[in-house]
Parts: C-alpha cells; sequence; structure tokens
C-alpha cells in the first residue's frame, strides 16, 4: 500500500501513545516513517475544549504509527478522555 | 523547505507464495467488502476494504468509529491507512469466507513447513 497518494495532503496520525498529530505529509518511507510539515497536535480532555500545541516540521518514526488517515473538519469544543495508548505485549 | 521526495520502490521482489502469504492472500479476496477491524487501543473502525499488503497493513474506505460515543476524536476520518502491527481483530462478514478453502490452505501449508 502507498502512502504516495496522501503526499502534500493534510492528514492525520494515531501515535502508540494515544496522541492525534495533524500535518502536511511531505515524506514517507515503506516502514511508515513520516515527516509532516506545519504539524501540531490536538490533545483532548474531558475538562477543556481541545489544546493545539504547535509541533512545526515532525518526524514520526514508523514503529510508533498507528494510523493515517486524511484530516477534514475537526471540532475543536469536544471533551473527552485521551485515546488509550497501544498496550505493549509482555514477553 | 526542500520537499521530501519518496524513495524509488526497491529492487527487491516481492513474495507471494509460500510461508506467511495465506492470510495475505485471504484479505486480498475480501477487497472491496465491509469489514470491521479492532485495534490493540480498543479502538474499532468499519469501512470497505481497499487494500492490504504482505504486513496486513490494511486501508479502508468510508470508516466509521463503532465505539465513537467513547472515541470521538476519530468521527472525521474518511479513509484511513492503518498499521498491520496495532491490528487485534479484523471482523468478516461469514459469506465471504469460505471456511473449508481456508483450512485447507493452511493445513497443506502446515505440513510444509513441518517437513523443512
Amino acid at each position: 500500500i502507498s502512502l504516495h497518494v496522501l503526499f502534500q495532503e493534510l492528514i492525520t496520525v494515531v501515535t502508540c501513545d494515544g496522541r492525534i498529530i495533524v500535518g502536511t505529509l511531505v515524506g514517507h518511507d515503506q516502514v511508515q516513517n513520516l515527516i509532516l510539515n506545519d504539524a501540531h497536535e490536538r490533545v483532548y480532555s474531558d475538562d477543556e475544549d481541545v489544546e493545539k500545541e504547535p509541533l512545526g516540521l515532525y518526524m514520526i518514526r514508523g514503529d510508533n504509527v498507528v494510523l493515517i488517515g486524511e484530516a477534514s473538519e475537526w471540532k475543536d469544543d469536544v471533551r473527552c478522555d485521551p485515546l488509550p495508548p497501544i498496550q505493549q505485549q509482555i514477553s | 523547505l526542500q520537499h521530501c521526495t519518496p524513495p524509488p520502490t526497491t529492487g527487491t521482489p516481492k513474495q507471494e507464495s509460500g510461508p506467511r502469504m495465506i492470510f495475505y492472500s485471504f484479505f486480498k479476496t475480501l477487497v472491496g467488502k465491509e469489514i470491521a477491524v479492532e485495534l490493540k487501543n480498543d479502538v474499532v473502525l468499519t469501512g470497505t476494504l481497499h487494500s492490504v499488503d504482505q504486513y496486513l497493513n490494511v486501508k479502508l474506505l468510508n470508516v466509521k468509529v463503532v465505539n465513537a460515543q467513547t472515541y470521538p476524536q476519530l468521527c472525521s476520518l474518511q479513509n484511513c491507512f492503518v498499521r498491520g502491527s496495532v491490528v487485534r481483530y479484523i471482523q468478516i462478514p461469514p459469506e465471504h469466507v469460505d471456511t473449508e478453502l481456508l483450512q485447507d490452505a493452511a493445513r497443506k501449508e502446515n505440513a510444509a513447513s513441518t517437513k523443512k
């Protein structure tokens, strides 16, 4: 599957620690390492509106990627608990 | 800022038959069908299977978050790429699966691998 269709698009990335990062995809490789331009993190909480933390030019290592989607309309007044992290298997 | 271009696809040939390709081949037969994907972070997505690769990475179209009340953050998603390593379950409608064929293929593969 190629991520090249998303090249230069505004995308949403969910990471293994439960963070949601939005940015423009400017680079990627076969293991889903990503480079995002003008990235920001959307921090959700139960008691406050969405906090947007600017990150600038950001690189995400593919190991930590959960899902990649096209960003569309965002509601900033959503209040909820943050996404759970991916439970790592203990072997 | 110079835009990064993705590297050209490497010359390594893809292994399309043999061990561990049964499920990749199986999922290829489900392209275009509606499936549910449960991730290890408890998010459940339903959508149409657009494509799958050898790592069982999955691309879904017309995505809906099943547990939208618990996880409203992802409701504006339409199409998404899901990394195979974070999938816990994939739910498939039974009418799209020939379980006997799958069992046979798995049995043959098992027999072949125990002979080695």
